[in-house]
């Protein structure tokens, strides 16, 4: 009935000095969403829309900004995008380069596969190693398993630092630090970390801009690398086996009442006051 | 429950003998004992054991098999005593060192992963809090297993319950993970007792790792109503409130007539009328309190993902049309500038 997809995008952004020849130099990158179906009634069947995870483009839109605002002292030499899925996640690639992304890794999987968090981690790792990135910038969650999982464990992968659920991100001028300013329960928490590391996007670190059709179409002449998990060395087999997936027991309305008095009423009758 | 999940340890207990090569039956028996055992993970703050992470032993007991509960922070003695009280647990491992007073997942992950692999643990057990959403994930990377996020029943030892696609679908997942790390959803796992207890209190392995990220401050809502997340009746306010000022002149002598917590939209929250940790949605806090009370709240299925589990919802909206009346158990269509101030009246009486 009801299956997650499999595809997700991580954009992977690298922040390096003028000379970004020299590979020593301190690189943030960042990415790391996954784009899933979002139906309004969550069922995944025949033209149900797909688009990009919501907190995905928040990731992207940080990474392009960081870039635009030149937050981080030596600039950002390139940013990347990243997904696993279907053939068709190429379309969110597109979406996220029309943003500003400068090219796309897209590790491509049959319809119908699902990758779970732990190998999108271990393939994002790999991509990491191979392209030298500093910071990752994800999505704190997808909105169809709603995991939230993928970006600590890419972090522990890594050995890196990881600020989770970030609302701001700024950087010391010494383009060592990062400053991170997360949403925890019941308020804000601030650490400052050392790149490399992992920062995983919550609702209000930014608002995504919308792609312009001269950007949609410089998007199209940018670059998606293709590249297989066996190529990455990262077996995806799977650890959980879905069993079952049902509609949560439907909630019936009890109807209206007229005014304030039938309301404390009801309330009252219901037992909730 | 306890039935299945006893039989499918014996299987898993035969399958371990069949494939160790020459194990002594005392060997097999330890092994045994291992496969259930749970580590709960219990959170504290300025040493103070938070009761809403006691969850974690509730789980624990609905699998079974022996329980042990999890502190670490500077001076944690006296959370360790308080932790040791807690009804059904074994034993408290215990780590004293203020490297862990923040729950900083850098060094707080390798600190687990040492003492789970000291303990042979089956299942690892958090729940689904700030902390347990950072720290959880990694060291389920560090011991190489799928994690199984937030969720809200327990078949058997290896079958879990969780909701996706914002709660619009209930999946069943069974792992084939050695070890379970699972984060639990505290509105569907009651705090065990705080009182009853007796644990022992052992000192826990200390491995120091290093620690990239330093903590600098926070930034807390101070309230003297109860906690959103756990509270027995909730008041909620959407974009229909239109200000901050409006808001508070409105919700919260609604909170205080009922004794209850404040929430709201993510409307409300963006536009500034609340604080961010109000929020009650897919990414924000569930609830599922007695009474969920809202007004000028549509009812976005981001919304009632946070709140449908209310044992009573609740709702006025001047739209007769809005999507809560779904799901409202009493609706009332009106002006809400009207018909709150109204209600906290006739509640005070």
């Amino acid at each position: 009935l009801l299956e997650p997809s499999q595809d997700s995008v991580l954009t992977t952004f690298s922040l390096s000095s003028h000379n970004h020849v020299r590979p020593s130099d301190p690189r943030p990158r960042e990415a790391g969403q996954t784009p899933r179906q979002q139906s309004p009634n969550g069922r995944r069947n025949g033209g149900v829309k797909h688009s990009m995870n919501p907190f995905d483009e928040l990731s992207i839109e940080e990474s392009v900004r960081i870039r635009e605002k030149k937050s981080y002292p030596h600039g950002v030499s390139d940013i990347i995008a990243f997904t696993c899925g279907p053939p068709k996640s190429a379309d969110i690639l597109r979406t996220a380069m029309a943003m500003g992304a400068d090219r796309s890794i897209h590790v491509e999987t049959k319809d119908g596969d699902e990758i779970e968090p732990l190998s999108i981690a271990k393939l994002l790792r790999a991509v990491v190693e191979k392209e030298k990135v500093d910071l990752v910038v994800l999505g704190k969650q997808s909105i169809d398993d709603d995991a939230g999982q993928t970006g600590q464990m890419l972090a522990g992968l890594l050995g890196w630092a990881q600020a989770t659920q970030a609302s701001k991100v700024s950087f010391d001028g010494d383009g060592k630090g990062v400053v991170v300013e997360k949403e925890v329960d019941g308020g804000s928490e601030t650490t400052r970390s050392n790149l490399p590391m992992v920062v995983t996007a919550d609702l209000r670190l930014n608002e995504p801009r919308y792609a312009s059709l001269p950007n949609i179409m410089k998007a199209k002449k940018k670059k998606i690398e293709k590249i297989t998990a066996e190529e990455l060395g990262v077996d995806l087999g799977k650890r959980l086996k879905t069993l079952k997936v049902i509609e949560p027991p439907p909630r019936q309305g009890g109807g209206k009442v007229e005014d304030v008095d039938g309301m404390v009423a009801k309330l009252k009758e219901l037992g909730a006051i | 429950m306890i039935p299945r999940a006893g039989h499918s340890v014996l299987r898993q207990a035969r399958t371990q003998l069949k494939r160790s090569t020459g194990p002594t039956p005392v060997a097999s028996l330890s092994a045994l004992a291992r496969l259930l055992s749970s580590l709960a993970i219990l959170e504290q703050k300025d040493g103070k054991l938070n009761h809403g992470s006691l969850g974690a032993v509730t789980a624990a007991q609905k699998l079974g098999g022996s329980i042990i509960g999890f502190v670490a922070g500077g001076n944690i003695k006296a959370v360790a005593e308080e932790a040791a009280k807690v009804s059904g647990i074994e034993k408290i491992i215990a780590v004293d060192n203020a490297a862990y007073d923040k729950g900083l997942p850098e060094n707080y992950a390798p600190l687990l992963v040492e003492n789970i692999k000291k303990g042979g643990y089956t299942h690892i057990i958090a729940g689904h809090t700030a902390f347990g959403k950072s720290l959880m994930p990694r060291v389920a990377a560090l011991l190489d297993v799928q994690q199984i996020s937030d969720i809200t029943a327990i078949e058997d030892e290896k079958t879990f319950v969780r909701p996706v696609y914002a709660g619009n679908a209930i999946a069943t997942v069974e792992s084939s993970d050695d070890i379970k790390i699972i984060t639990i959803r505290g509105t569907a796992f009651a705090a065990a007792e705080a009182e009853g207890g007796s644990a022992s209190i052992e000192d826990g392995v200390d491995p120091k790792a290093e620690c990239p990220t330093e903590w600098v401050s926070e930034n807390l809502a101070k309230s003297d109503r109860p906690d959103l997340a756990t509270a027995g009746k909730v008041v909620s306010g959407g974009r229909g409130l239109k200000s901050k000022e409006d808001f508070d002149r409105v919700m919260l002598p609604l909170a205080d007539a009922l004794g209850a917590a404040v929430g709201a939209s993510r409307a409300a929250v963006d536009s500034g009328y609340a604080d961010n940790s109000l929020q009650v949605g897919q990414t924000g806090k569930v609830v599922a309190p007695q009474l969920y009370l809202c007004a000028g709240i549509s009812g976005a299925i981001q919304h009632l993902a946070g709140m449908k589990d209310s044992k009573v919802i609740a709702a006025i909206n001047k739209d007769a049309d809005a999507p809560i009346f779904q799901v409202a158990d009493i609706g009332l269509v009106g002006d809400l500038f009207d018909k709150v101030p109204e209600l906290t009246e006739k509640l005070k009486q």
